[in-house]
């Protein structure tokens, strides 16, 4: 009968789905919690992207599963994102007042001491998303360009453009706060 | 080599993520430039920081157990004859005999066919991406935009083609889960309406098309072409959810995607 098939079927997706997706919840936790900034929304993300994975697991035929898994987190945060923005005033980054000549930044300013990780956080948290989630996943994920790519869902080049401004970004928000500070 | 060049290649250099070619450009203009070589430190220092600080979060331990429990609570859902079947066997066995008999003695009862439990799925699913705000995972007006999003997605690519300028025009495309498998959702909008169309490969070759059917206010037109299944669902006025159907069979006829 066509039952006991569906019992097999069904445990079987249930077991795979565990053994190779739930190993990876730190990894979706942490983009979560970068993404949203929050401890709560970055639970409830990771709770629907986990639903949403296990719903369309049967179109995973293998590969890279973390990368798979954070390409859902990503998607389901920034559809959260949107409804957000809409309530929310957007605190944009204004190149204006940041900008400062990378010339005249020293150096041993961000040799950060231990006690000013808080700035560095702070500053990640301050970067646009896009930029964000870039070097949330190569720095702290210590994930390939070419996964990036994957889970961003653009090309190899825009990941590598996107990262060095990123990078050029992140080093002017945290000099211009080591410069309020001193 | 100019400066500005070696600056926007810097973090790839230091990733070793860059060409052979490049690599060794850097490594010279490095030698010869000190402002860069300054550049070049300072971004291994903040690099540094970034990896080594505690600025990773851990999944908090309950989180674990509250997404499992949900997990396999819709695992139950999608195989209910798992818990059914192999223990309550024994009672269930009889109950099935009974229910031959009624279905023996009354020919005329009968469940709903696929097709109409098919249309139900079709009709939640255009409600359930109305409802939770999560329309399009790829928001794109342009076809060769959400066309290729589906690559490595799903297992086939769905045609797509703009119907802006017949008054109709796309919003984007998403992932949904019908008939037991990953379809594409490609959604057009007329006015205020959504439409949704829901693909997915059919193993019908020929020609197929059913008449147009409405449940729950939603009108559904279905049919089957060049190997793969179209329904359509809208709360658009017939007439022109019809209109919409016959554009998108033509521009699919005309287009060689």
């Amino acid at each position: 009968m066509g039952g006991a098939v569906l019992t097999l079927g069904g445990n079987d997706k249930l077991q795979r789905f565990e053994q190779t997706i739930m190993p990876h919840l730190d990894a979706a936790y942490n983009l979560a919690r970068w993404l949203t900034r929050n401890e709560q929304d970055a639970r409830d993300m990771v709770q629907e992207a986990y639903l949403r994975a296990f719903k369309f697991f049967d179109g995973f035929h293998g590969g890279d599963a973390r990368a798979w898994l954070l390409t859902t987190v990503r998607n389901t945060c920034y559809t959260w994102l949107e409804q957000n923005r809409r309530n929310r005033v957007t605190t944009s980054f204004d190149e204006e007042i940041h900008s400062t000549d990378e010339d005249s930044m020293n150096p041993s300013a961000l040799a950060l001491k231990s006690g000013e990780v808080e700035m560095l956080r702070e500053s990640l948290e301050e970067l646009p998303e896009e930029f964000r989630e870039v070097i949330v996943l190569r720095d702290l994920e210590e994930m390939s360009y070419k996964q990036i790519a994957e889970v961003v869902n653009v090309p190899l080049g825009t990941v590598m453009s996107r990262l060095a401004r990123a990078i050029g970004r992140l080093k002017r928000i945290l000099y211009s706060r080591v410069k309020d500070k001193s | 080599m100019d400066c500005s060049h070696a600056q926007s290649l810097l973090d790839t250099y230091l990733d070793g993520e860059l060409d052979p070619v490049h690599n060794v450009e850097i490594d010279e203009h490095l030698h010869g430039c000190a402002r860069c070589t300054q550049s070049y430190n300072d971004r291994q220092l903040l690099r540094q920081a970034l990896k080594t600080e505690p600025l990773y979060f851990k999944a908090p331990t309950d989180l674990q157990q509250r997404i499992q429990r949900s997990v396999r609570q819709t695992a139950r859902a999608e195989a209910p004859s798992r818990w059914f079947f192999p223990s309550w066997i024994k009672i269930a066995a009889p109950l099935a005999a009974a229910a031959l008999v009624v279905l023996l003695l009354v020919p005329s009862i009968r469940g709903p066919s696929s097709d109409e439990l098919l249309t139900q799925d079709v009709v939640a699913s255009h409600i359930r991406s109305l409802m939770v705000n999560h329309l399009a995972d790829v928001p794109s007006t342009d076809e060769h935009t959400v066309k290729p999003w589906f690559n490595g997605k799903i297992d086939f690519s769905p045609p797509v083609s703009d119907l802006a300028k017949e008054g109709f025009p796309l919003v984007g495309g998403r992932l949904d889960y019908l008939n037991d498998r990953p379809v594409a959702a490609l959604v057009y909008q007329r006015d205020k309406h959504v439409i949704n169309v829901f693909v997915w490969p059919s193993n019908q070759s020929a020609q197929i098309s059913a008449p147009i059917e409405t449940q729950q206010g939603y009108h559904v037109i279905r049919w089957a072409n060049a190997g793969m299944n179209f329904w359509v669902v809208s709360d658009l006025e017939a007439s022109q959810l019809a209109t919409f159907a016959d554009l998108l069979k033509s521009s699919f006829a005309t287009s060689p995607s």
